[in-house]
């Protein structure tokens, strides 16, 4: 394959968009008076280094799969969901409460909770997408002023007596009959602790260190669920179709409204269900008092983009995320780097995705030099 | 009747910031660049007003230094969709990321490690205000509604104006006349950049009197919302915005819990109102017809 | 170098990429006279244009206007130089008026820089006065019909002091009448000293106004010939490179009975105006009914009826004896209707799915190509590459390919092949070939003839009363969303049918 054809290869320009993306990092870094190589060292074995560290990665990349997974989902079918962060409240805010207020036993409970928050979530998305197909109420709009209102109920909610947990800014938090920890219960128990600490293997160490969950597993099989129902299905046919040509679809006999509804459910019970599993899986398994928003929805933005809006694409782009975010955080600890350059380093990345033309007129003009010389 | 007083000069303090992002977006948009990375400059604005205010110890030399800012890094933006035809989208999110990056990323080599600077001696002072606070208007608040009514005048009134609309309605046409759709576009973004830089400097330096990490969350995003509820029309979208600063100043203003209806629940209706008001305008929304539709020749 | 001509074009060459989109090209506009330009769809006649114009550069070659030697850089240079152009797909800003259309890029700055738009008006009244236009300035161009937005775009050059002006196929959308009006209009020009060239794929309008006619073959230069003393047939031949049939072999038609019935339908849109108004129609097996009419007096609703795009007030659509109004595409396409639409582009085809994909969206849930809610990939598969290639679409083996990389033509197939595929009883094909070159609007002619010849219905809703003067059993001329007439085509004539297109008396 020549060098023309791969630069038209979607994953050739992410790569390279990456490539550019740590050098211009690194620019800042020694413009800033660091040594990239340093930062970049650090930044690994901050990710590598320690078994509970590749854990904190899974574990803090299950949300942001998902959410990435709610925008492609949306983004197929032509919608610009930037309600993930709102459908994820709902999640965690519908989670919370069957999580403390029901009672079930393990397992059946935690089933129920997610199925609960993934309804509820679903249904915020159909509204949004009822909004939208009967009202003309662009979904951009609509998706921002829920995020801001389940911001504002999640704060109200757990100021309620019903609630709130009395001498704590939180609710209380759901029974562990509800939670999705690997060995969840028994490895706080004093046996477990002992057996855990006392094997060394690094499995024992991530789930003694870590919130090891099994909200990973379910992301993945969700991504490959959404795979094949785009390239399998007429669902996903038909789901594809109105984003891809509208009025070409609904000539086609497509039902365009109820396609746009279903699209929109669908990716909002997805965020809906990010937001159950970090409740479910990781500390303290309750609602918090936010100032603002947590940035989920966000960064699900970014990881489509990076993951070429491919589901598939989405593990790894989101795994990818969360390294850098995690990772980030050792370069401050041992160069004194700010964190954030792993921002720079993502928005970069993401930039020169949206320019990756660029890739190809460079190469361009190299062929045309090189035929000069 | 004094809480009504302060809390309309709390909700014109807090609209300001909104009035200059969404501003800034209708001219993008009108122009044909749709503008998703505006929160992303107004937070480095925010970050640029704050940080040189402090250095300069002059709220409006950062002021002014907070617009240049995010027009500088909304070049990056008009580069990416002008030049690139690049997917507006995708680019306008790398430029929330960037925006925020970059400034907190400054933000701890200027201020010793901290995510925030440290507070201006003096904010942006107030045009008017008594000591009670029952009348108050903030400065920014005055330049902002100035600046709806000149834009107004400048997109319907004037020839920069008549072609910066054609060029979102059917940039071929534009073309057709020997005039550059590019220079245009190019400097709708850079417009709009510069109004969100300043935007952010309206919170960061009129608002509150430092710069954190939580100084802009979202109100980009808000100021988008608005430009779509205004209709693109600048005079509508400052109403938007007013309703959503209104908003904000329910939640400082009934904060302490002296009112039996919790702020929370208040602070819930401005965007109940507004998706109510969409279902009832019935998809009127027109958006310029090429916003969003990188040109090429 | 000759000051009497106006314009002169030597070995103009212009490439895009690889294809080579006019080779050598040579034009000589003779000063104060009409000139025709020549050729197919396709031909490199508007990008030899768009040249002169200033919106393309070229590759090789010389302009002299006024004798003087030229190189614009932009349409500004152009216009400046006294060039006007008015393109095929009028460059209008649609929300605009009339007025701020005209002005706009050539603004006049009154008081603190603001558009003198008092002034602009009185200059522009004038104008129209001259040449007895009757433009409203006021109106929106989106609520001004397709004739008159010609004439804005006439006044738009002319404002521009314009004295030699191109037109891009302007003749496409209007009615015989207003195509006379243009004749008389362009000839006012010339009289005045002023220079007009007129890019046409129709014979008819060479011979009626042009004094001398260039003609262009696949981006070459042919030859230039008076257009006195040389007949349509030689000039067709000349145009496409071959001898052209111009008749279509048709035989009597078999149906007596109505499949399809339209009764009294009636359409408001959202502002409660009438579209249609109390329009019948029908059309029998085996039959061509050709709809006739200007743009924009009803046909994009009728089509919309009859696809329940849009919501019928009263009146019924029937096929068979069943009612299909106000239900869904789904239930016309269930009763045997399809549609090939005007703009298959945006209507037609989904450009980013492949040729295989798109051929299967109407018959998704058929058993033959999906189980469970599962596609059957290999059945549909081999159900493309059998359309394809009975069909011709090219590039052959195409069913992976995105439409997207097809040609218009190749395009268009698909939609037809989609279309013909699911044997529907009637056929509404709406412009089934605008855009498309000679080779292709002959396709498309056969392959709908040949539906008839099987007994099938059509309706042709289309713009070019030539091309529905040819195909049709009947033509039906609507007009402000009525039936003004129906005909047998053998009885048609043209001026009475051009009478009726404008609402007049039959």
């Amino acid at each position: 394959m020549n060098m023309e054809k791969l630069i038209k290869i979607q994953l050739t320009n992410i790569i390279l968009a990456t490539v550019v993306g740590f050098i211009l990092g690194g620019i800042v870094l020694v413009l800033t008076g660091y040594n990239p190589l340093e930062a970049y060292g650090a930044l690994f074995s901050g990710i590598f280094s320690k078994p509970k560290y590749i854990a904190q990665v899974v574990i803090k990349s299950t949300p942001i799969i998902l959410t990435g997974l709610s925008f492609l989902v949306a983004f197929k079918s032509g919608l610009f969901n930037m309600g993930a962060e709102g459908q994820y409240l709902t999640g965690s805010i519908v989670a919370a409460i069957v999580g403390s207020k029901l009672d079930f036993p393990g397992g059946i409970h935690f089933l129920a909770v997610v199925v609960s928050a993934v309804t509820a979530s679903a249904l915020l998305g159909a509204v949004i997408g009822i909004l939208k197909t009967k009202w003309g109420v662009n979904e951009v709009i609509s998706c921002i002023m829920f995020n801001w209102f389940l911001l504002y109920l999640n704060n109200y909610l757990i100021t309620t007596p019903w609630l709130k947990k009395p001498n704590a800014e939180a609710s209380y938090e759901i029974h562990e009959t509800a939670w999705s920890l690997v060995a969840g219960k028994w490895k706080t128990t004093e046996k477990g602790i002992a057996a855990l600490s006392g094997s060394g293997s690094p499995f024992a160490e991530m789930l003694l260190r870590t919130d090891l969950n099994y909200g990973i597993v379910i992301a993945v099989i969700v991504a490959v669920i959404i795979y094949i129902l785009y390239k399998k299905t007429t669902t996903g046919y038909r789901l594809q179709s109105v984003g891809a040509n509208i009025n070409a679809s609904r000539l086609s006999g497509i039902p365009v409204e109820k396609n746009i509804i279903c699209a929109m459910a669908l990716s909002a019970a997805i965020s809906g269900l990010a937001g159950a599993l970090t409740i479910t899986g990781m500390m303290p398994h309750r609602l918090s008092q936010l100032r603002v928003h947590e940035g989920y929805g966000f960064s699900g933005i970014a990881v489509a983009l990076i993951g070429a809006n491919s589901p598939i694409g989405c593990i790894f782009s989101g795994l990818f995320y969360s390294m850098l975010e995690y990772g980030s955080s050792s370069i401050q600890s041992k160069t004194g780097a700010a964190s954030e350059i792993m921002d720079l380093v993502i928005g970069t990345i993401i930039f020169f995705i949206a320019i990756s033309s660029l890739f190809r007129i460079v190469l361009k003009k190299k062929k045309g030099e090189s035929k000069h010389e | 009747m004094n809480s009504i007083g302060v809390i309309l000069g709390i909700t014109l303090m807090y609209s300001a910031p909104l009035v200059f992002a969404a501003m800034g977006g209708v001219i993008s948009e009108k122009a044909g660049v749709i503008n998703i990375g505006i929160e992303g400059m107004m937070t480095f604005g925010a970050f640029t007003g704050a940080a040189t205010g402090y250095y300069l110890d002059n709220p409006w030399i950062g002021f002014l230094c907070a617009a240049l800012a995010g027009g500088a890094i909304s070049i990056l933006h008009a580069v990416a969709c002008v030049n690139f035809h690049a997917n507006q989208t995708i680019s306008g999110v790398a430029l929330n990321l960037i925006g925020t990056g970059a400034s907190l990323y400054l933000a701890r080599i200027l201020f010793d490690g901290a995510t925030q600077t440290l507070p201006l001696k003096k904010k942006l002072p107030k045009l008017v205000s008594n000591a009670d606070g029952t009348i108050s208007l903030d400065s920014t608040a005055a330049i902002a509604f100035i600046l709806v009514v000149l834009l107004w005048l400048y997109l319907y009134r004037t020839k920069g104006g008549l072609r910066l609309m054609a060029a979102g309605e059917h940039p071929e046409a534009v073309d057709s006349l020997g005039i550059s759709v590019e220079k245009i576009r190019f400097c709708a973004v850079i417009a709009s950049g510069i109004l969100a830089g300043a935007g952010g400097a309206a919170m960061s330096l009129a608002v509150v009197s430092s710069f954190s990490q939580t100084v802009i969350s979202g109100h980009g995003y808000i100021a988008l919302a608005a430009v779509i509820f205004g209709r693109w029309n600048p005079a509508s979208v400052a109403l938007a915005c007013l309703l959503f600063g209104f908003s904000q100043s329910l939640v400082v203003f009934l904060g302490n819990g002296t009112i039996t209806i919790p702020s929370q629940v208040l602070a819930m209706l401005p965007y109940v109102v507004t998706i109510i008001v969409l279902i009832v305008m019935h998809g009127e929304t027109r958006a310029p017809k090429a916003s969003g539709v990188p040109y090429e020749k | 170098m000759n000051a009497a001509h106006a314009i002169e074009m030597h070995g103009i060459v212009k490439r895009f990429g690889n294809f080579c989109a006019l080779d050598e090209v040579e034009l000589e506009v003779k000063k104060g006279s009409i000139h025709a330009i020549l050729g197919e769809n396709g031909a490199g006649k508007t990008t030899l244009m768009n040249i002169l114009y200033g919106l393309y550069d070229y590759n090789k070659g010389q302009i002299l206007v006024h004798g003087k030697e030229v190189h614009f850089k932009s349409p500004r240079d152009a216009i400046h130089a006294g060039i006007g152009m008015v393109h095929q797909h009028f460059k209008l800003i649609e929300p605009y008026t009339v007025l701020q259309n005209i002005v706009l890029g050539y603004e006049k700055k009154g008081l603190f820089g603001f558009i003198d738009y008092r002034k602009a008006r009185k200059e522009i009244e004038a104008l129209i006065k001259a040449y007895h236009f009757k433009i409203d300035l006021d109106a929106k161009v989106r609520d001004i019909s397709v004739g008159m937005q010609q004439r804005v775009e006439i006044v738009k050059a002319l404002y521009r002091g314009a004295d030699i002006l191109i037109f891009d196929e302007p003749t496409a959308v209007l009615t015989p009448q207003e195509i006379h009006e243009l004749t008389g209009c362009m000839k006012n020009m010339t009289e005045e000293g002023k220079t007009v060239i007129i890019i046409t794929h129709k014979l008819e309008e060479i011979t009626q106004c042009a004094s001398r006619c260039t003609i262009i073959r696949r981006g070459k230069f042919i030859t230039e010939v008076a257009v006195d003393g040389c007949d349509t047939k030689k000039l067709a031949s000349l145009m496409v490179g071959r001898e052209v049939n111009f008749s279509v072999k048709k035989q009597k038609k078999a149906g007596t009975e109505p499949m399809f019935e339209i009764r009294n339908l009636t359409v408001e849109d959202r502002q409660g105006i009438c579209r249609l108004s109390d329009l019948s129609l029908e059309v029998h097996h085996g039959e061509i009914v050709g709809i006739a009419g200007v743009d924009g007096n009803g046909q994009q609703e009728l089509f919309e009826a009859i696809s329940s795009l849009i919501m019928v007030k009263s009146g019924t659509i029937t096929i068979h004896s069943k009612e299909i109004q106000n239900t869904d595409p789904k239930t016309m396409l269930e009763n045997g209707i399809t549609v090939i639409p005007e703009d298959r582009q945006k209507d037609g085809l989904v450009l980013d799915f492949t040729v295989a994909e798109n051929l299967i969206s109407q018959n998704l849930s058929a058993p033959q190509f999906s189980r469970h809610g599962f596609l059957k990939k290999p059945e549909i598969m081999a159900s493309s590459a059998a359309l394809i290639e009975k069909y011709d679409i090219r590039p052959s083996g195409c069913s992976a390919l995105k439409c997207r990389a097809l040609s218009g033509g190749n395009q268009q197939k698909v939609i037809i092949a989609r279309a013909i595929a699911r044997n529907p009883d009637l056929i509404i094909a709406v412009q089934p070939t605008r855009g498309m070159d000679v080779g292709a609007i002959e396709f498309v002619h056969k392959a709908l003839i040949e539906e008839r010849e099987k007994g099938k219905g059509i309706l042709l809703i289309s713009l070019d009363l030539d091309e529905i003067l040819k195909l049709s059993d009947r033509v039906a001329i609507i007009s402000s969303g009525h039936i003004t007439g129906v005909f047998d085509a053998q009885d048609a004539d043209k001026g009475k049918i051009g009478t009726l297109m404008v609402g007049g008396k039959n």
